[in-house]
């Protein structure tokens, strides 16, 4: 069945340089420097992309990070408690708006 | 509940050394392209592995188990008879004199369950007083039974260093790969160590702590997770150990059961390929080690012990021939389980290799 995500296209993700070599060299290089150990661990920075890739909602990222995390000694309650994290921010966002909405509201009644 | 019978209690096809070594060259099994590990060696100069020095006499006491890990290489359990007998004792503990090794690692199966584990020790004490003596210590051996309750005071008295498995430091992740109940018997037993001065800084009683991974990932960085292990086991059960070393799980025995019936196998190799380091390769533990089984036959390392792979120096395979020179001298025997301890910072049973 063809879709338009496929798991083994996460391993290919290198291979982007391909079609522009200077600009994925940079990137990865800088994907690299970023997610080494320092003022954040680099378990930290594991739970942070976790929870990112679930706000972003990037299937690839989640699969890696669900690895990355798990290899990197988190427990199931932390990265449940990750995505949490990036859900109350959604919904934070979502809900803080309300305030916008109000104003609007407000303004045009009597 | 997982059953507490081994493969070989099973009949299981897997409990067979040849049919694990015919599953690891099947490229159908992976359906990927695996490359052979003797040309991972190639092209980094290291083929055919050679000795470097050989420090380390390891010895398998016999099969026996009182836990049924998921992830056993040994396929050891309460089911397992296997046992090494007094003369072939007898023998290793003359070979340890004579070549005065820096150090003799007893492993398992729970080698305390060898009724003459304890005469060993004392042997190897008095033929080489200085060499370090390791016991890979299943730690809920010392609960089983009364007759093992003083074990940390005989394991002090020999000076006897400690390492013991304990794969996560809660109870879900350990007791998923150990069995019910194991985590509590463990925290139990890790405290009793420390009573008697082991993992204190001062006494000089070594208790190390192996991690592997419950799952089909690779292991963390060593560093990062033993500050981790150390601060949770300190706050919450007041326990204190010297090291941390991370292992990756071998694709052999029940662990390439769990990998085949999960259908994790495939991803799992290519992972173990995917990260194969030429430093870890350069060490990997094989080179200043042998590993004696319970029947006296010599192995370069405990995995190719379990998958019958004896040493290739055909002149010395039985420590009733033991030939130091010839065992110097030889090729050391790889097959595609070897990826195990050549991935990422590496793997031994001292942990991470690569330097």
């Amino acid at each position: 069945m063809k879709t338009y995500y496929n798991p083994e296209d996460l391993k290919k993700f290198g291979s982007i340089g391909e079609f522009q070599k200077p600009l994925a060299d940079k990137f990865f290089d800088y994907y690299g420097e970023v997610f080494k150990e320092g003022a954040l661990t680099a378990r930290e920075k594991s739970l942070i992309a976790l929870a990112v890739a679930h706000a972003i909602q990037c299937p690839y990222c989640i699969d890696a990070y669900s690895v990355d995390t798990t290899e990197k000694g988190c427990t199931e309650a932390q990265v449940m408690e990750a995505i949490h994290v990036a859900a109350a921010i959604r919904g934070g966002a979502t809900l803080v708006h309300g305030v916008q909405m109000m104003n609007k509201v407000k303004e045009i009644s009597m | 509940m997982e059953s507490l019978k081994t493969l070989n209690g099973k009949h299981h096809e897997l409990a067979g050394s040849k049919y694990q070594l015919k599953v690891l060259n099947d490229e159908s099994k992976t359906g990927k392209n695996i490359p052979a590990f003797t040309d991972k060696l190639l092209s980094i100069q290291l083929f055919p592995l050679k000795p470097t020095e050989i420090e380390i006499f390891q010895v398998n006491l016999g099969k026996m188990c009182n836990q049924v890990c998921q992830h056993c290489h040994v396929d050891a359990g309460p089911d397992r008879k296997e046992i090494m007998d007094m003369e072939t004792m007898q023998t290793c503990s003359n070979l340890i004199g004579q070549y005065r090794f820096s150090v003799v690692d007893l492993t398992g199966g729970a080698p305390e369950l060898n009724p003459l584990f304890r005469w060993f020790v004392e042997q190897i004490r008095k033929v080489n007083p200085t060499c370090k003596i390791i016991v890979r210590c299943n730690l809920t051996i010392i609960l089983a039974n009364k007759k093992y309750y003083d074990l940390p005071e005989f394991y002090k008295t020999h000076r006897v260093e400690v390492v013991s498995s304990l794969p996560f430091y809660n109870e879900g992740r350990t007791d998923k790969q150990r069995g019910n109940g194991v985590f509590k018997d463990s925290v139990k037993a890790l405290q009793l160590l420390n009573e008697v001065g082991y993992g204190a800084a001062a006494s000089g009683l070594i208790l190390n702590l192996v991690y592997n991974p419950a799952g089909a990932f690779l292991p963390p960085n060593q560093e990062a997770l033993e500050k981790e292990y150390k601060a949770e086991l300190s706050a919450k059960y007041g326990i204190s150990f010297n090291n941390l070393f991370t292992i990756t799980n071998m694709p052999i025995s029940r662990y390439l059961n769990y990998l085949l019936q999960s259908g994790n196998y495939s991803d799992y190799m290519e992972k173990l390929v995917t990260a194969f380091n030429p430093g870890a390769a350069a060490n990997v533990m094989c080179r200043n080690t042998l590993s004696i089984g319970w029947n006296g036959y010599i192995y370069d390392c405990d995995f190719n012990q379990m998958l019958d792979l004896k040493v290739e120096s055909n002149a010395s395979q039985h420590i009733n021939d033991f030939n130091f020179e010839s065992l110097k001298k030889r090729n050391i025997i790889v097959n595609q389980h070897c990826y195990g301890c050549t991935a990422g910072a590496g793997s031994s049973c001292g942990g991470e290799v690569a330097k």
